[in-house]
Parts: structure tokens; sequence; C-alpha cells
């Protein structure tokens, strides 16, 4: 189905999949957008009452308020905020959620970037903090942190994920939460730093090395082990994140940065690199890191996070406004390389619409897509389905769940059942306009 | 590789193509401005402890021996003999097999026993880590191991018999992504 052109001035938007999702050519032009919209007789319907005459505000009468030295945001965006799992700061982990709901583009400001600190925030003093690279290479080697100002520096923006994002999708039953609550261990940062590479290259690595172990500075001096194939290939020991020192619930004064792999093993605080013939079976990589599969059996060194996607407007706790155009958009990312392509779907997968991916679309980080939707006030289920360049695709909750298997008992959503969940993610429109998590 | 070299070789990336993301094509060499330190020097962090018992130091425990350190402890958090602990902390007696993908996972999860010996002594006790003595961490890595039946009674924990003890998922574990290895 296309919408007629009527007055021969607007081009028509192409209908390209059930339920109304229109062309992402439609995304090029308002105006076309629009003037398709009105074809169909399905404008603005709930705001098109008369506009009231224009008077001047209070703020437009006064000067405003001093400058700081540091900004915050305004005070009607207080409610932007990470939820938190242990706000009286028990003796135990704490993670901080992004909220995508609330959030567009690429970048997650680095505030409200994600984190999960395993014992509270280390008070780390930079002028003390060290790096030392040793085990199985040709000359140990100690780093402070103006020594690794002076070296040769990379910018990349890159997404971090935990392996236990998504987790409260193990569920049997779609639980009735957020994006943030479900998908909120996923952020995206610009990060720049040293390659490791490159110290590598400083300190020589005896051939028999395999393995290395990374290993924080915090109290627990929290360890996992990584290839030394990734390592020379692209992981970084970050030093600014979004363009000023990383946060110290990320990392401060430095962080691993391993692009695509599971989030716990971009080891933050990062003091320590130590080569090895074999991995050092850590506490993380040995319990909750290596999930149980179907059978009994379990998988070890999931080191990726695996293609995905999920819609972030609208979702779950927003409302639909009315019958008329939106646009659905969310984020992908792949811990393989590039996206290359989302399908989005209004109908529960019945059909598929190709989304328009912004540019420039970069590996291992969020590649925001945008599909045009006229919504015509009837039950619709919006999905979005990522491919990666390497031609993985995303799975549907059927196709995980057949391989994955569900948790067997109620699932919190601050709970993690499982790991390494990356199917799709439905939500459904009534025809009121409430949005809910379901499966499809 | 010369400074002149390092800068030549950044319009040769990319004449190559090669973007800011693969830049080992850069292959920039640092200033070399790590200072040389000994393993000896590294000692006080280099507590790792691998699965065939590199790194266990000298001593040795048992389960008797490590019954009392536990309950003073580890007991607040982890719950007396390993039972009902403190709410938000799991039991630290676990399953022998792992029947459901959600069963809950604790020390008999692991696929090696040392892994057990490493977290107590790099980490616990949670509000003073690094304050046991080594042979307080061999009893009560005896300890726990004997809670979950995976050693006996009297035995003892030492360099050469904890890399030795069979742990009940050994065989279990899969590799994911053998190929990024």
């Amino acid at each position: 189905m296309t919408t007629r052109k009527r007055n021969g001035e607007a081009p028509p938007v192409e209908q390209v999949a059930g339920n109304g999702l229109l062309h992402r050519r439609a995304l090029l032009g308002r105006g076309i957008m629009l003037a398709g919209a009105a074809a169909t007789g399905a404008g603005t319907s709930s705001t098109s009452a008369a506009a009231e005459p224009l008077k001047e505000d209070p703020w437009s009468l006064t000067m405003g308020s001093i400058s700081l030295p540091r900004q915050v945001p305004s005070r009607f965006e207080n409610h932007v905020v990470r939820t938190l799992s242990n706000p009286n700061h028990e003796f135990r982990n704490s993670h901080g959620r992004t909220p995508h709901h609330l959030l567009h583009g690429t970048i997650t400001p680095a505030a409200l970037h994600f984190t999960i600190c395993h014992s509270g925030l280390p008070d780390i003093d930079p002028e003390k903090h060290r790096l030392v690279v040793h085990g199985l290479v040709k000359e140990p080697k100690i780093f402070s942190l103006e020594d690794l100002a002076r070296y040769p520096m990379v910018t990349r923006p890159c997404f971090l994920e935990c392996g236990g994002n998504s987790a409260p999708m193990f569920s049997k039953e779609p639980l009735q939460v957020n994006a943030q609550a479900i998908h909120g261990l996923v952020s995206n940062s610009e990060w720049t730093g040293v390659l490791l590479s490159t110290l590598l290259e400083e300190t020589g690595i005896d051939p028999k090395a395999k393995w290395f172990l990374a290993e924080g500075a915090d109290s627990l001096a929290l360890h996992r082990s990584v290839p030394v194939k990734k390592g020379l290939d692209d992981a970084m020991i970050a030093l600014y994140q979004n363009g000023e020192r990383i946060m110290p619930g990320n990392g401060y004064p430095m962080r691993l940065l391993l692009p695509g792999y599971q989030g716990n093993m971009n080891i933050k605080h990062v003091r320590r690199i130590k080569l090895l013939d074999q991995p050092a079976m850590s506490f993380y990589e040995s319990k909750t890191y290596s999930q149980i599969i179907p059978g009994g059996k379990a998988w070890l060194f999931h080191f990726l996070q695996e293609v995905k996607s999920f819609i972030t407007q609208p979702s779950f706790g927003h409302s639909m406004k009315g019958p008329g155009t939106y646009e659905v958009s969310g984020v992908a990312y792949s811990g393989t390389g590039r996206i290359a392509r989302v399908m989005v779907s209004a109908d529960g997968g019945k059909s598929w619409g190709q989304a328009a991916l912004q540019g420039p679309v970069m590996p291992q980080a969020f590649t925001r897509f945008r599909m045009p939707w006229r919504w015509d006030g009837q039950p619709a289920v919006l999905q979005s389905r990522a491919w990666d360049e390497a031609g993985n695709v995303q799975p549907t909750r059927a196709e995980f769940v057949a391989v994955r298997g569900e948790a067997s008992a109620p699932v919190s959503p601050l709970g993690f059942p499982n790991q390494h969940y990356n199917a799709i993610t439905s939500w459904g429109i009534d025809n009121n306009g409430a949005i809910k998590h379901v499966y499809a | 590789m010369s400074t002149r070299n390092l800068l030549l070789s950044i319009p040769l990336a990319l004449a190559l193509g090669s973007t800011v993301l693969g830049s080992a094509a850069l292959a920039q060499q640092g200033p070399n401005l790590g200072k040389p330190i000994t393993e000896a020097d590294v000692g006080a962090w280099n507590l790792d402890v691998l699965s065939d018992g590199t790194g266990l130091p000298a001593g040795s425990g048992t389960p008797a021996q490590g019954a009392p350190i536990y309950s003073q402890k580890c007991a607040v958090c982890h719950g007396e003999k390993g039972e009902k602990p403190a709410p938000g902390y799991g039991p630290m007696i676990g399953l022998h097999e792992f029947k459901t993908i959600d069963a809950p996972k604790t020390v008999t999860y692991y696929r090696y026993a040392t892994t057990l010996f490493d977290v107590i002594r790099r980490s616990m006790p949670f509000p003073t880590p690094k304050t046991l003595t080594n042979q307080e961490v061999y009893a009560l890595t005896a300890y726990i191991l004997s809670i979950n039946k995976l050693i006996g009674e009297n035995d003892v924990m030492n360099a050469q018999t904890l890399p030795k003890v069979k742990m009940p998922m050994a065989d279990n574990f899969i590799v994911r992504f053998p190929d990024r290895i």
C-alpha cells in the first residue's frame, strides 16, 4: 500500500511494512512525511487545536542565572538519571543503569554511562597510580599516568556492555519494566588512550605468552584473562571518556578497553597486565560470567557481546499521543564489527521494513537507527532486528530460547538468571497508546 | 622507529585505508618511558594463582583449622557453616549439578579449586581484603571445600594437593569462542 499523491506537490511516501511502517526515505524531508500523513487524513489529530496567541515568558524578561565552571543539566531534566541497585552502599556490588528511554543520538553522557562497581569507587590518586606490564615479557616495565600521556593516542567510539545486560528477558513472562531496567547495562562513549600493543612493543613478548591477565586497583583486585591476540589487535589503555578523564565508576584514571568484549573484561582502574601461557581462571570468569546452558554444561570465555538492537523511542514508560506520524528509533551494536542493517516491524515480526542508519557507522559502537511510522491508533507490536557486517543476525526470542533456555524461577528486574541475552525486544502498544513489554 | 619514521607512517597508513581503529597499522612506537621493574618488586601485587598451582605459596591448612576463622571473618555475610547467608549474598554451599540455566552458582561451579584460594587471598574478607595470612587462606579454602563435600574432613590443602581437587563441573565447560584465543 502506498499513500496517494494529492496536490501534485509531495511525492508519495511508501508504506514498506504492515501496520504503518513508512519508507526510510521519508526521513529525508519532514515535508514529505507530513504531506504523506495528511494525505491519509491521519495527521496530528490529538494536537490539532488552534495555538494560543504568543506572550513573553518570565525567563525572557530577566537576566538568567550564573554560568557554572562545570555545567549541569536544566532542573527540568532532573528525572534523567541512572537507577541504582545498591543505593545504601551495602557491602556488595552496585549497578547504575543508563536511561536509554530518555536519551538520543549515540554517545552516552559520561555521567549516565552504566557502572557496575563490585566494591565501591576506589579513590585513586592519579599521580600515585601505576600500570605494570610483566610476566612472559622480555622486560617488565612500569608506567605512570604522566608517562602514558606522552604516548601516541587513538580515539574511537566504543560500546561497553555487561555480560548480564538484558538478563530480565530470561524471564518466562515479560517483566513490565522499561528499556533502562532491561538494557541499561550497555552504554557508548568515545574513548581515548594508548593502544596496549604500543606498550607490549616496548616490553617485548615471550612467544610462550597466549593470555594476559588484567587486574584493577580496586579492593577486590578484580582480574580477568584476555587472549594476547585481542591485546595486539585493538585493546586500549583508555585515559579519556568523551574527551575528559574517565569517570571513577568507569575506571579512573585508566581502564582496559577491549572493543566488543564482555564489559567485565574491560578492567577498570587497571594496574597490572601479566602475560601468561594459560588463562588465570579468575573468580569472575570461573563463576559469574561462565553461563549455564541447557543440559548441564556451561560456556566459558564468552568474550563477544553479540549483535543486538532495541527500540528506545517509543518504548515502555512512554505513551503515544494519538494516531499520527512518529519516528521509531533505537540503538544497534555488535561486538564483531559494524552494524550492516536494522529492520523494524510494527506487527510483531510479520512484516519488516529497513530502518535508516545514522552515519558514520563505526565498528563496536552504537549505531542509531530510525524508521518513520504512521500509527493508526490500533494495537501494534514494535520490534527491531540487527545484522552486523560479518553476517550475524540478532535472534528472535523464540530462536534464542530454543538454544539458551529460560529461567526456571521468577526473575527480579535486578537479577541475573543467566548471561549474554541478545534477542529481539518487543514493545506492545494498545489502542489507548499505552506501551507494554511483550514477547512476540 | 624514529619520530621521523613515525610521522611518515601516519600518512602511509591513511593512504592504505587504515582508520583510527585499525591503528595497529600505525605501529605506534612509544617514547620508551616505561621504567624497568623486577618480578620481585611486582611481588606485592603478584598474587594470582593459576589452575596448575603456579603462584600457590608455601603453607597449608585443614578444614578444622578453617572453621573458626570462617566463623569469625566470613559467616557475617556468607552464613554460619555456609548456610543462611545475609540478604543479598548467595549461599556458600552449592549444587554439584546445574540442571537449570538459572541454578545458583557458587564454589562448586568453579572449574578449578585454585580459584577459591585466589579469590579469598585477593578479595576477602570484603571489608578488609588482603589481611589474611597464607595459612589462613589455605585453612579457609580447605573448610569451604570440605563443607561442600569436595574434600574429606581431614584433608590438608597445600600447593601440591589443592590443584588436584576434582571439581564437579570440571569436565562440563565448553570454550565459547575458541577461534578468538
